[in-house]
């Protein structure tokens, strides 16, 4: 019902007057792009990102006096078509990064709302274990499980499950340290409720609209993290394109094939861009009292 | 009748003895209700009047046992409900008491409804965790408005509460509250939030559902008009102790503690004009800073000088009226 809400100005009662929030057209247009490769990759990717051609490596982008049309961005050093690659690629992307949000997403709300609700010792507990957490870098816990676990896909959603937490649950105490004040939450417990109920029946609906600002805006963070944790090599493995690695694996042919590092970096920007401003957007649309972090 | 002495007594739904509920702040101890005892009949209903921040609302959530926490405690006293004392029961027990054999209707319907979930849903509350749920949950709830007569109660249960007026979403309160026939409804000022017409309704309502499944109501209210409206009793609550208990005629006829009289006699009458309605004078005593004896002896004109030494002892006047007043101690 909040969500609804988003599109239907008329209803909304701020307390102050504000002039409408101009959406952004870029961001949304970025997240398209974004979305449209992601959905039909298969479809619109011209060759499979796996396959090289060891004849046509190498190949420049089209614009470029050796680039031939069959390769718009070109080709690596295996032959592979970047423009498929890149494509491709936005599928790790999204996966990582929706799987991390949902991994810690749920350990911080869960963690905030008992935080928040029971307050008192427990409340405690936890925050001071956040703040403990918060100074691990994450980095070294990567590391660390890439060592265990061996470097993929998952082992960085699980680093980032692990070490996300924190920040979600902070803003969830928070936001449920001033809604359990409220007279709701005393007719709920009036009527019987068992606090597990109150906290997730009736205070965590209420947060939900924090919960997917924040959620936008770190799935910026997270794919260039991902992209980050690639690149130093304890992320996706070769064959399996990802943005990242793409990065990495062109890194050394960047003096005579800049295109190799350019467009999936391009990428990364354009995502990002668009993951940035419309969470920034929503965060002004959905609670224009709330100020996050 | 209810009873309205010190003693145990079996036909007592509730009785509080002594109790005792202080907030811990950091400018210091808050007794917000210090030393209440009154008690309450099967099928009874009293009206807890007073003044704002006299302990009428932290006396109710006493009763309870939701005093806010971790600053509020109840310090001290015991509270019968049916012979049982509530203080000695785990939250696990208390919260079958709730919504089942006790209830309460909060001051402001506005507030009190989560605004994310249906009417419908939040009714349904009081039956789900008391597993009462028989047959359609959906039925249950429309029956319900029905009873407190929501109009089109079959449209009306999905409704949110935004989509209510401040009448209906009482009204759906009241609903909540009466779901499964609780022995003791608190009503904690129920129609302060409405404007007179539809507050009348409201009281007409609650009149008809107590004949009806013949619960205990207790009424908390700063309106004496209310009071008569519905109530065979009246306790009087001033600085977080009870000063007077009557019946509703006694207490309109013959006030006996000087605060009482004050009381009835600032409401004005009907078809007699006056320039200015009466106010007694002065403040009510901080709660940091309570007076040492009678709490209301700064304001009362017939303050002697042992009103400001000593609390007065409770003295019953005669059937069913007791007050706590130096005038009528005798020596």
């Amino acid at each position: 019902m909040a969500l609804l809400n988003i599109f239907s100005k008329k209803k909304r009662t701020g307390t102050k007057p504000r002039g409408r929030i101009r959406p952004p057209y870029l961001g949304f247009f970025c997240l398209g792009l974004f979305f449209l490769s992601v959905i039909f990759a298969d479809v619109i990717a011209p060759y499979d990102p796996q396959e090289g051609d060891l004849f046509n490596t190498t190949i420049p982008p089209v614009w470029q006096e050796e680039g031939s049309l069959a390769h718009i961005l070109g080709t690596d050093m295996l032959g592979r078509d970047v423009l498929s690659r890149i494509i491709h690629g936005s599928r790790m992307s999204l996966l990582i990064s929706v799987g991390c949000i949902l991994f810690y997403g749920s350990i911080g709300v869960t963690l905030g709302l008992v935080s928040g609700f029971r307050g008192g010792r427990t409340d405690m507990v936890i925050m001071r274990l956040a703040d403990l957490w918060l100074s691990l870098p994450a980095i070294i816990v990567l590391f660390m499980l890439a060592s265990v676990h061996g470097p993929s896909g998952k082992t960085i959603i699980l680093t980032f499950g692990i070490m996300g937490w924190p920040n979600y649950a902070r803003i969830v105490r928070g936001e449920c340290l001033g809604l359990k004040q409220r007279d709701f939450v005393r007719l709920a417990r009036v009527a019987g409720c068992s606090k597990l109920r109150i906290m997730f029946s009736h205070i965590l609906p209420n947060i939900v609209n924090t919960i997917i600002i924040m959620a936008t805006i770190e799935i910026g963070f997270i794919i260039v993290m991902t992209a980050t944790m690639s690149f130093l090599g304890l992320g996706t493995q070769p064959p399996s394109c990802d943005w990242g690695l793409m990065l990495a694996e062109g890194r050394q042919y960047i003096t005579y094939a800049s295109w190799l590092v350019t467009f999936p970096g391009i990428a990364i920007v354009i995502t990002v861009l668009g993951f940035n401003l419309t969470g920034d957007w929503l965060r002004e649309v959905l609670d224009p009292k709330q100020k996050l972090r | 009748m209810g009873y309205s002495g010190m003693q145990t007594n079996g036909d007592n739904l509730l009785e509080l003895q002594d109790v005792k509920t202080s907030f811990f702040t950091k400018q210091g101890e808050v007794r917000a209700v210090d030393g209440v005892s009154f008690a309450i009949g099967k099928g009874e209903v009293v009206g807890l009047v007073g003044e704002s921040g006299c302990g009428k609302s932290i006396t109710s959530l006493s009763i309870m046992r939701l005093v806010p926490q971790p600053a509020g405690k109840i310090i001290s006293g015991r509270i019968l409900f049916k012979n049982e004392d509530l203080m000695q029961k785990s939250e696990d027990q208390m919260r079958q008491l709730r919504g089942d054999r006790i209830s309460m209707i909060l001051q402001d319907p506005m507030v009190a409804m989560n605004q994310l979930l249906t009417v419908g849903q939040q009714l349904g509350e009081p039956f789900r965790f008391h597993d009462k749920v028989k047959g359609s949950l959906r039925k249950m709830c429309i029956n319900l408005l029905r009873k407190v007569k929501v109009p089109a109660p079959e449209r009306r249960v999905d409704d949110y509460p935004f989509q209510f007026s401040g009448g209906m979403s009482q009204r759906a309160l009241i609903a909540m509250g009466i779901a499964n026939n609780p022995d003791l409804l608190i009503a904690d000022e129920p129609t302060t939030a409405l404007d007179v017409t539809i507050a009348a309704q409201v009281l007409k309502l609650m009149k008809e559902i107590q004949k009806d499944t013949r619960s205990s109501i207790i009424l908390i209210t700063h309106d004496l008009a209310t009071v008569a409206q519905i109530c065979t009793r009246v306790l009087v609550m001033y600085a977080g102790r009870i000063v007077e208990q009557a019946s509703i005629k006694t207490f309109y006829k013959n006030p006996a503690h000087p605060y009482s009289k004050g009381l009835i006699h600032s409401v004005p009458v009907l078809g007699r004009p006056v320039d200015r309605l009466f106010s007694i004078d002065g403040q009510p005593p901080s709660l940091f800073d309570m007076p040492e004896g009678c709490r209301f002896s700064p304001r009362c004109t017939r303050a002697e000088k042992r009103c400001f030494k000593h609390y007065p002892p409770e003295t019953m006047l005669e059937d069913n009226h007791s007050v706590a007043c130096w005038l009528y101690a005798g020596d």
